[in-house]
């Protein structure tokens, strides 16, 4: 029940914002959030409203840590 | 596609696994994590992830899926309601099947109650909009990743000026089950695998008590599966070093403080309350209640109804279950006489629940 979708804001007005992930689209309320939120960036989505926002940047550099250290071949 | 499908990585996941077997090789008994949340168990059975790991690391499914914690009490006042004129249940759709004492809201439903199985509680709130005629209830079940949005629901019904929407809350939080999952010895638990969206709202810092009072490793760990073997693996380390520490591995979405504004909703439209979990009790302060300030919300106290006497099934395992004492296939009914089809316990109804996923991707 606490599934969660990273989606992509691509449009917002007052609270309401519209997301897309692969295509799909969904309207998520912003009424939840306590940080700002621009078209372009990633919430997580439950319920029909955002629940956090998903701080890209961080996302890459867990990405980029993960293939550095645990990639097979690297670790012989 | 997306770059957020890279958490997906199978290499990624091969390393992780490969890390985690260099890490405990040679190690005796082995280490117990119990993942909390019913998110992540299916995660664990979806993408087949404990057959990644060593015989050193055994995970068990702990209190997490809402739906199965919900006592039958609960259902068998949703199913009182549902049977009063003029009124439509509005719910996830995880609860239509779960049985109560002796109907569900299925059954209900064949039989000509209107139940409609609705996405967001806001799509609730535009059936009551729609429906003037009528009342309409939402059955408000569900951790700190759904409460809010169901305090969002009450909060929008009030500037609406409505008068025919209800909430039927039973809302369980976090992270009182585990403290008394950590002080029971039958059980031993090594380490947590925290739950995520959970987390996005309460905090990470919600597990250092936790954490502080019973020695116990805490990961606040993401779905996908290189972010449950790097909860994992992070776990590995601190068991092995003797450490305990509350750690973020899904740190792209869980602050430490967690979400302010939402923590700050909740407490607007819910009190706390002693909660009654399936299989583990009424714990003290584990649950949310509406707040009086918006008791006209509340279906319990607005929509009196006669419900009927409780009766639990017997045989079934649930309870056990969901204090991580037994598997799925220790149950006597598990694939037998209790399947998804026809569950007769709540772990096989939700989807999350521990048998469901077991009897989806493992049996």
């Amino acid at each position: 029940m606490c599934v969660g979708v990273p989606m992509q804001v691509i449009s917002i007005e007052g609270d309401q914002a519209m997301t897309e992930v692969d295509g799909v689209r969904r309207e998520a309320n912003l009424m939840l959030l306590d940080q700002e939120v621009v078209v372009g960036d990633f919430v997580i989505v439950h319920a029909g409203f955002a629940i956090s926002k998903l701080d890209q940047e961080d996302a890459r550099e867990t990405l980029a840590m993960m293939r550095e250290v645990f990639t097979p071949e690297s670790m012989g | 596609m997306n770059y957020l499908d890279q958490f997906r990585d199978k290499e990624l996941v091969r390393g992780l696994s490969q890390r985690i077997r260099t890490l405990t090789q040679g190690r005796g008994k082995p280490l117990t994590f119990m993942e909390v949340c019913g998110t992540h168990t299916m995660a664990i059975y979806q993408y087949g992830l404990r057959t990644l790991l060593p015989p050193e690391v055994r995970l068990i499914s702990g209190p997490g899926c809402p739906v199965c914690v919900t006592p039958n009490g609960y259902l068998d006042r949703a199913i009182a309601l549902c049977r009063q004129p003029d009124l439509i249940i509005a719910t996830f759709g995880d609860m239509m099947r779960v049985p109560g004492s002796s109907s569900s809201l299925m059954v209900e439903r064949a039989k000509g109650a209107e139940v409609r199985i609705v996405y967001s509680p806001l799509d609730a709130v535009r059936i009551a909009v729609k429906n003037p005629g009528k009342r309409v209830v939402f059955l408000g079940v569900g951790f700190e990743t759904t409460a809010p949005t169901i305090a969002g629901s009450i909060l929008a019904a009030k500037a609406l000026g409505l008068g025919n929407y209800f909430v039927l809350a039973s809302h369980k939080t976090m992270p009182q089950p585990m403290a008394i999952l950590s002080a029971d010895p039958e059980i031993s638990v090594d380490g947590y695998l925290c739950p995520a969206h959970v987390s996005a709202i309460i905090g990470a810092n919600a597990y250092r008590p936790l954490c502080a009072e019973y020695g116990i490793p805490c990961v606040v760990t993401g779905f996908e599966p290189t972010d449950v073997m790097q909860g994992v693996e992070m776990l590995v380390r601190q068991a092995l070093s003797g450490e305990s520490r509350v750690e973020i591995q899904y740190s792209r979405v869980v602050r430490w403080e967690g979400n302010l504004k939402a923590q700050a909703i909740l407490a607007e439209v819910f009190t706390p309350f002693d909660a009654d979990w399936r299989g583990i009790g009424v714990l003290p302060g584990s649950g949310l209640k509406i707040a009086q300030r918006y008791q006209a919300f509340d279906a319990e106290l607005a929509i009196p109804v006669a419900v009927e006497e409780l009766k639990e099934h017997k045989g079934c395992l649930c309870g056990e279950m969901l204090k991580g004492k037994v598997s799925p296939f220790d149950c006597p009914l598990f694939g037998k006489s209790c399947t998804p089809e026809s569950p007769i316990g709540a772990c096989m109804v939700s989807s999350e629940g521990t048998c469901a996923a077991a009897y989806k991707y493992a049996r």
